[in-house]
């Protein structure tokens, strides 16, 4: 892609970036209790004695937890560590009640793997995945009920987190933004956290650095947490980045430090030092044993994993003729690629790839509609262009055709035969409306064949306009050409 | 390793403790006399032993994915010091 640099008088400099995902696992019960997961109970309803770090309470591990993690390790095409451990990383803060959070250390259910991105230039480019470990979610602080004090709910206190760590390998805003819709888009098809970073599902730490535009040293980096939209951390890295290179260009130091985005200004704001905040003093948990995966189980974990973006994109451009960039856009989400291959069963896929894109989209956006809930099934779509590829109906008439569909949910097909919109294709017919027009305008004709020219698109419209717009436009084209010699 | 003055303020600080300025002294010389005590045993000859990854030596056993818990809310809020609506309530702790 484009090189992203930022130029200033004094100088070019490259952005260095690598981004921390906590993503939520999708499972009935926590990860180290069995109350229940489920959003928006009242507070403190689904706390075990574990999650609320009473004494002597064991933690046990949730084996959907272990289920989840592993298929998303084999979405990230990782490798899947046979043998990993907890740990206990330790810190005090009030939503955090046993004083540490079970994560895992040295040892990560997932290693190495990489996921693909699709830029606006057409480009791939591809994200290395340095680990992913799973562990605790803390519970959840309200500070602005009381001036003096914090409210503290734990409902969230131990729901099943995945954490994700990619290699610094983004350059640019838009790489990061690339890499979280593809990421939010292989979880969904899995199935294996929903991926909404509104609602807090999936949450963004990016720690980014600048550097000298040619130089491979890399530079103390500013951790920013909790960015919570896909726009937001495309603006906390061009605005950190910004401020990093005026910092060094004033001849300034940049210390290794944690920053807070600011979604009201787009900038990020100091927090504290590196060097004094983190010191977990992990060590291993002593609660759980080490987790053991047979070959087996990994293999029947394969076995399973539906097809994911990339597969479907290349099986959408090789099999069924569309461009990469509509099978992108068609394939980022489940429920859009599953429809299209509805209704593109038995069709031209690439026309109904660009009724999809076109006038349905257009259509849902209007009318504020999810997919889902949308007038105009997949069947009927795949009916609309069968209609205009068998030549039954002009695109013209299908227009209309579709804006009855749109608001009446009807079948196409019944819809041209209750209408009598059938294209006529008889020649025979199309010559009487041709015979008709030309008898009614004599000017037009001999001024056509006086050498105006032009005058041959609004005899076209004349026979359109006469035949109600049921007329092949290819017939009469050709017989008006005749006609007119 | 031995425990300096500065290294007693840290942990203090980690572990959210205030330790009064006249108990760091003391508090300095009994985390050596714990190191000490723990680091006897270097003295034992581990040359031929594997390192012991845990007690338990049985394979972790793992949890049907059931709600089976939770639903509590009165119980889990008994021994707080403070509560209201139904939530923890603690002093403001904002970073």
């Amino acid at each position: 892609m484009a090189e992203y640099v930022i130029e200033t008088p004094k100088g070019k400099w490259e952005v260095v970036c690598g981004l921390e995902i906590h993503c939520q696992i999708i499972s009935k019960s926590k990860i180290y209790s069995g109350a229940s997961t489920e959003f928006g109970a009242d507070p403190n309803e689904h706390v075990s004695f574990v999650d609320a770090g009473m004494p002597g309470m064991l933690p046990t591990l949730n084996e959907e937890c272990v289920h989840q993690a592993v298929k998303t390790g084999i979405g990230l095409r990782a490798k899947i560590n046979k043998y990993s451990n907890f740990a206990r990383k330790n810190y005090f803060y009030a939503d955090l009640p046993q004083g540490y959070q079970i994560t895992q250390f040295a040892y990560p259910i997932v290693g190495e793997g990489e996921v693909l991105i699709d830029l606006a230039d057409g480009s791939e480019k591809s994200i290395g995945i340095e680990r992913m470990h799973i562990e605790q979610d803390a519970g959840k602080s309200i500070h602005d009920i009381d001036p003096k004090k914090s409210f503290i709910d734990l409902n969230r206190a131990g729901v099943g987190l995945m954490e994700i760590v990619t290699k610094p390998d983004f350059r640019a805003p838009e790489e990061a933004g690339a890499f979280l819709k593809k990421l939010r888009s292989i979880l969904r098809y899995l199935g294996t956290c929903n991926g909404n970073m509104d609602e807090g599902s999936m949450r963004c730490d990016a720690s980014i650095s600048v550097r000298p535009l040619g130089s491979s040293k890399l530079r103390a980096r500013a951790e920013v947490k909790n960015v919570n939209s896909v726009k937001f951390v495309m603006q906390a890295i061009e605005s950190e980045a910004k401020r990093q290179v005026a910092l060094y260009e004033a001849g300034e130091t940049m210390p290794q430090q944690t920053r807070h985005f600011d979604p009201s200004t787009g900038g990020t704001k100091f927090l504290r030092l590196k060097e004094f905040s983190d010191d977990y003093r992990y060590f291993p948990e002593p609660d759980l044993a080490p987790l053991m995966l047979s070959d087996e189980y990994i293999q029947s974990v394969k076995d399973e994993i539906p097809e994911l973006p990339d597969e479907k994109k290349e099986r959408f451009v090789k099999e069924m003729g569309l461009t990469p960039y509509d099978a992108i856009v068609i394939c980022e989400n489940k429920e859009t690629a599953a429809f299209f291959e509805k209704a593109a069963a038995g069709h031209d896929a690439k026309k109904v790839a660009n009724w999809l894109m076109g006038d349905f989209f257009a259509m849902l956006n209007e009318k504020k509609l999810e997919l889902k809930d949308s007038p105009v099934s997949a069947e009927n779509l795949g009916r609309l262009v069968e209609l205009v590829s068998q030549n039954v109906i002009n695109g013209k008439t299908a227009k209309d055709v579709f804006a009855i569909m749109a608001e009446t949910g009807e079948n196409p097909e019944k819809i041209v035969e209750e209408k009598g919109l059938k294209q006529v294709t008889d020649t025979s017919a199309i010559e009487a409306v041709i015979d008709e027009v030309l008898a009614s305008a004599p000017e037009n004709v001999a001024a056509y064949k006086g050498g105006k020219q032009g005058l041959f698109g609004w005899f076209v419209g004349q026979v359109m306009k006469a035949s109600k717009g049921k007329a092949n436009p290819v017939i009469v084209n050709q017989m008006l050409k005749d006609k007119l010699g | 390793m031995a425990i300096d003055t500065n290294m007693v303020k840290k942990i203090a600080f980690l572990s959210r403790l205030r330790v009064s300025e006249d108990k760091i002294a003391d508090t300095e010389k009994e985390f050596n006399n714990i190191l000490k005590w723990i680091e006897q045993l270097k003295d034992v000859d581990t040359a031929n032993v594997e390192p012991l990854e845990s007690v338990n030596e049985e394979a972790l056993r793992l949890r049907e994915d059931v709600v089976d818990d939770g639903n509590q809310r009165d119980a889990v809020l008994a021994n707080a010091p403070d509560a209201e609506y139904g939530y923890f309530v603690v002093p403001k702790v904002v970073e």
